[in-house]
């Protein structure tokens, strides 16, 4: 059998192939060589043959019967084979192969071995990937060489001690006694590794960590040998462009960072050493930058008095500035990190940090993206929105969603006016429209329906922006929506805040239809659409035209725009006496928190009014004066006001805010224990989508009552479950007057204890009509979970014969239907 | 650290050397992911990006690129000087090293890597202390195989 070729000579073959069909045949003619070679049990050419298949492997094909070979090798005395035999193990065995354990003998042995360099080699081995049972096995073994005089392989040792530690946690205790003086050492290569082992020690255990504060006084030595480092003059064994071994003092600013978290008097002891770090470093080329970097992340970490927190930060600055795109990255990284913390400094950088939006790189783009929108704050909002919103305009997709979800956010929380809110929404939709979340619709149309005095200019500039661009599938919806509800305003061309168009009844309809017919509109889409076309029925008089288009659609494919369709054709057919309450204007929605549906307030901007709002429709316009005063009577801001113009970020719970109303309403029932009946069916319907409109108004059979009879003012309570929710009982109140004048200015107010939720919708007005002539309607939902026994406390105010009167009174008498 | 690549802007792998235990299957897979793309990456750009859950950076000398994967408390700036000065060993082993070096010689290439890293981390910091214990190393295989030269690898 002739010699196996040499390594050198099989790679040069190998690359003359080809095509990769050809070099895949050459290479299986090697290995079928290799394979008998290994079958003869061939000491000589053992080395030659692992070698070439570990070269095999690299290009990629399967090389697991080479295996075995390597622990052979390894149990070879020849340091050759040694050599090859420990780098197959590291390439080919992994301690996910059965073998690998195999090799914890040889490594022992070798471990004692009496050339170092062998000793090294299976340190080296261990460390890198020894399994949890091998290192349960040699542990003693590598505490034993971490003691060792020899600095060769004391550090080899040490970071061997740090694998172990990583693989097996318990074992940590066994390598404290050896870590005594380890950094008494001269030799770097200890000391580094040495500083490792320390940190890795005191990352896993803050047991370790007091140990190492307390004990060993572990700050002291390393601001020490960080002090010699920086002082000491020119060493050319260590120095890096002029700097005394950079990376060692990486990794000692980065232990004391670990050390000086808080604890103040270990931070206290390194200000000094890092000022002077900070200040004396040479920053022209990358290691010293690298060292001011990890500077600034240690300062920023520790309890540093603030001139030092204020001179990390300008260096981040000056990082920012500077050219080497490495830099800036980095900076705009810790920059990140630290604007909750000091968010004043930050701020000082807020332009280089915007122009840095403009970079060509997409990572520092990204974080200088996210860095810009922690920024924002009610000073600068206008100018950041503007950078951001031309940012958004330009940048790639992937960046599209989560600017425009920043931008949404920063806008509702900062914005100095609704029409600056309204156009900076629109700019959104109409530059990023495709990709803005789903959420964002209906949080939109909110915002729109509450920012009632721009809703003429709001639907006129979201008429516009649909004649120019149709396919942006969030502007499509909440435009339609809007056209629906107040296409009347688009119509009689008022609009203050800019020119207003001309435009017919017929354009408009055009528009909407063309959604409907267009390919470019989702089902939900069309379903907004065919919404807002019904509702225009009300404000519009083409209502023929309307008649028709619904009645095409009754033959729709689309299931859920067939049903529509044939739904409103009932409507114009038997119930067109409900049609215009039906669709009257929606009234303002109340907004819980900003995440998360409640089951209350409805935040879908459907536009399909619930029973109960059809039947009390409320007046268009909320004056915001009366949603003032509510908030002064019910004591302050603490209370959630019940309506609102503005955007507000309270929970619509009633909980514990109504303090005052609330004084002595105790829950004197039992526990909220499960004296539900389980078995209860609900009274209401299933699902607002799978029934009629007009059709669940069932009352449920729950009888009326009087809540409060005094001074010629009645207020009887209805009740509904007209709502999925079996736990939210509605009720309705009547107030009458019988006495000879009018009550005007006419408020109810109502509270519950803290287990339930309220929600108080627009009165239909406020003034009680003497003389029974009519009465003033306001719907109270209440959410019940726990099924306890419904009380109310209410409060009513109003103004009579021209004198004002204020009335407390507690409500018990609830039939028990209204909340089991 | 977790691991090095070396590669070429063929995207043949050179060297690969990984401090986490991973399958075959994984390893290629993520070999495969990220050469597409660092080699995707244009000139001007900053040395790191971030994939999947791992802060990489890489640097190109010459034909071959150096490709880092480390932990997110890692310093970007001083692995790139940990590349640099695995390039600095290389060039001072071989005299002038280029890409042909490695591809010819990359046993060698792993040991001086070994001489420099343990687990992911710089054992030796001093550029001459790692090439004595090559050199060392070399002898000692050298020697071992005076008789047997014809054996040599």
């Amino acid at each position: 059998m002739p010699a196996p070729i040499r390594l050198r000579e099989l790679i040069r073959t190998i690359r003359t192939a080809r095509t990769q069909a050809e070099e895949r045949e050459m290479i299986q003619k090697e290995c079928a060589a290799i394979r008998s070679s290994f079958r003869e049990e061939d000491n000589t050419y053992r080395c030659r043959n692992v070698a070439k298949l570990l070269y095999m492997h690299m290009l990629g094909y399967p090389a697991h019967f080479g295996q075995l070979e390597c622990l052979k090798l390894i149990a070879s005395q020849k340091f050759t084979d040694k050599r090859i035999g420990y780098l197959g193990a590291m390439l080919l065995l992994d301690e996910r192969q059965d073998v690998h354990l195999l090799m914890t003998n040889c490594i022992k042995n070798d471990l004692n071995h009496s050339t170092q360099y062998v000793q090294g080699l299976a340190l080296c081995t261990l460390g890198c990937m020894g399994s949890s049972e091998m290192c349960r096995d040699l542990a003693g073994e590598v505490e034993k060489l971490l003691k060792t005089s020899n600095s060769y392989l004391r550090k080899k040792a040490a970071l061997c001690a740090v694998h172990v530690i990583r693989k097996v946690p318990e074992l940590m205790e066994m390598f404290l006694p050896a870590t005594k003086n380890l950094l008494s050492e001269k030799n770097h290569g200890v000391l580094h590794t040495s500083v490792v082992l320390l940190t890795e020690m005191c990352e896993r255990s803050p047991d370790m960590l007091a140990h190492f504060r307390k004990n060993e006084k572990l700050v002291p030595q390393l601001v020490r040998i960080l002090k010699n480092l920086i002082m000491s003059g020119y060493s050319p064994e260590h120095d890096v462009s002029g700097i005394s071994d950079p990376f060692l003092q990486v990794r000692i600013l980065r232990l004391l960072r670990i050390l000086g978290k808080s604890d103040d008097d270990s931070s206290e002891a390194m200000n000094d050493i890092l000022a002077q770090v900070a200040t004396n470093t040479e920053t022209s080329k990358n290691v010293g930058n690298a060292i001011l970097y990890e500077t600034v992340l240690t300062i920023m970490d520790i309890k540093s008095e603030s001139g030092l927190r204020v001179l990390a930060i300008n260096i981040l600055g000056r990082f920012l500035l500077n050219n080497d795109k490495n830099i800036r990255y980095v900076a705009l990284t810790s920059l990140l990190k630290t604007v909750q913390t000091d968010h004043n400094a930050v701020q000082r950088h807020r332009s280089t940090i915007v122009d840095c939006l403009k970079d060509l790189d997409v990572s520092i783009k990204r974080r200088a993206m996210e860095l810009s929108f922690a920024l924002v704050n009610g000073n600068n909002v206008r100018g950041m929105m503007k950078e951001l919103l031309y940012f958004l305009d330009s940048c790639d997709p992937e960046f599209k969603a989560d600017c425009a979800s920043g931008v949404f956010l920063a806008a509702e929380k900062y914005a100095p006016s609704k029409r600056w809110h309204i156009d900076t929404v629109m700019r959104v939709l109409t530059t990023a429209g495709s990709y803005v979340r789903d959420d964002s619709v209906p949080n939109l149309i909110q915002l729109i329906t509450n920012s009632v005095e721009m809703h003429a200019y709001t639907v006129q500039r979201l008429y516009k922006a649909l004649l120019d661009d149709i396919s942006q599938q969030p502007l499509v919806q909440v435009a339609s929506w809007c056209i629906g509800e107040y296409g009347d305003l688009l119509l009689s061309g008022q609009c203050e805040e800019e020119e207003p168009i001309q435009v017919t009844e017929d354009e408009v309809l055009d528009v909407l239809e063309g959604l409907l017919a267009s390919n470019l509109s989702t089902p939900v889409t069309r379903g907004y659409s065919l919404t807002a076309i019904m509702k225009l029925s009300t404000r519009f008089s083409s209502v023929n035209r309307i008649k028709k288009v619904v009645s095409v659609y009754g033959s729709s494919i689309d299931v859920e725009l067939q049903q529509r369709a044939v739904e409103y054709n009932a409507l114009f057919k038997k119930y067109d006496h409900m049609r215009p309450a039906l669709l009257e204007r929606m009234p303002i929605m109340e907004k819980t928190a900003t995440n998360g549906p409640s089951e209350i307030v409805q935040t879908n901007g459907e536009a399909e009014p619930s029973a109960v709002e059809a039947k009390h429709p409320p007046p268009v316009a909320q004056p915001a004066n009366q949603a003032n005063d509510l908030l002064d009577l019910l004591g302050g801001n603490d209370v959630v006001p019940v309506i609102q113009t503005s955007m507000p970020t309270k929970p619509a719970s009633a909980g514990g805010e109504l303090l005052d109303l609330l004084g002595d309403l105790s829950l004197s029932g039992p526990a909220p224990a499960p004296s539900v009946p389980s078995s209860q069916p609900p009274f209401l319907l299933d699902g607002l989508s799978s029934q009629p409109l007009f059709n669940d108004i069932a009352p449920a059979g729950i009888p009326p009552m009087i809540a409060y009879n005094k001074n010629g003012l009645k207020i009887d309570f209805t009740f509904e479950r007209a709502n999925p929710n079996p736990n939210v009982a509605v009720i309705t109140i009547h107030a009458t007057n019988s006495t000879e004048s009018e009550m005007t200015e006419f408020v109810f107010q109502a509270a519950v204890p803290k287990t339930f939720q309220l929600q108080l919708l627009s009165p239909s007005s406020n003034v009680v009509p003497a003389l029974n002539q009519g009465s003033v309607t306001q719907v109270i939902r209440v959410l019940n979970p726990q099924k306890q026994q419904l009380r109310m406390r209410i409060k009513l105010t109003y103004t009579h014969k021209g004198s004002p009167v204020q009335d407390l009174s507690e409500v018990n008498n609830f039939p028990p239907q209204s909340w089991q | 650290m977790q691991f090095m690549l070396l590669f070429s802007r063929q995207g043949k792998l050179r060297l690969q050397k990984w401090y986490v235990p991973l399958s075959d299957k994984e390893k290629k897979k993520i070999t495969r992911e990220l050469v597409q793309t660092v080699l995707a990456r244009k000139p001007k750009m900053c040395s790191f990006l971030e994939w999947r859950d791992l802060k990489v950076v890489y640097k190109r000398y010459a034909s071959l690129y150096f490709c880092c994967a480390v932990e997110n408390q890692d310093n970007e700036l001083i692995t790139l000087e940990i590349i640099h000065r695995y390039v600095e060993l290389l060039d001072k082993y071989f005299g002038s090293v280029c890409e042909l070096d490695i591809i010819f010689n990359f046993e060698k290439a792993y040991f001086i890597l070994d001489e420099f890293l343990l687990g992911g981390e710089a054992q030796e910091t001093s550029k001459k202390n790692v090439l004595k214990a090559i050199e060392q190393a070399d002898l000692l295989q050298e020697n071992v195989d005076f008789q047997t030269r014809l054996f040599a690898v």
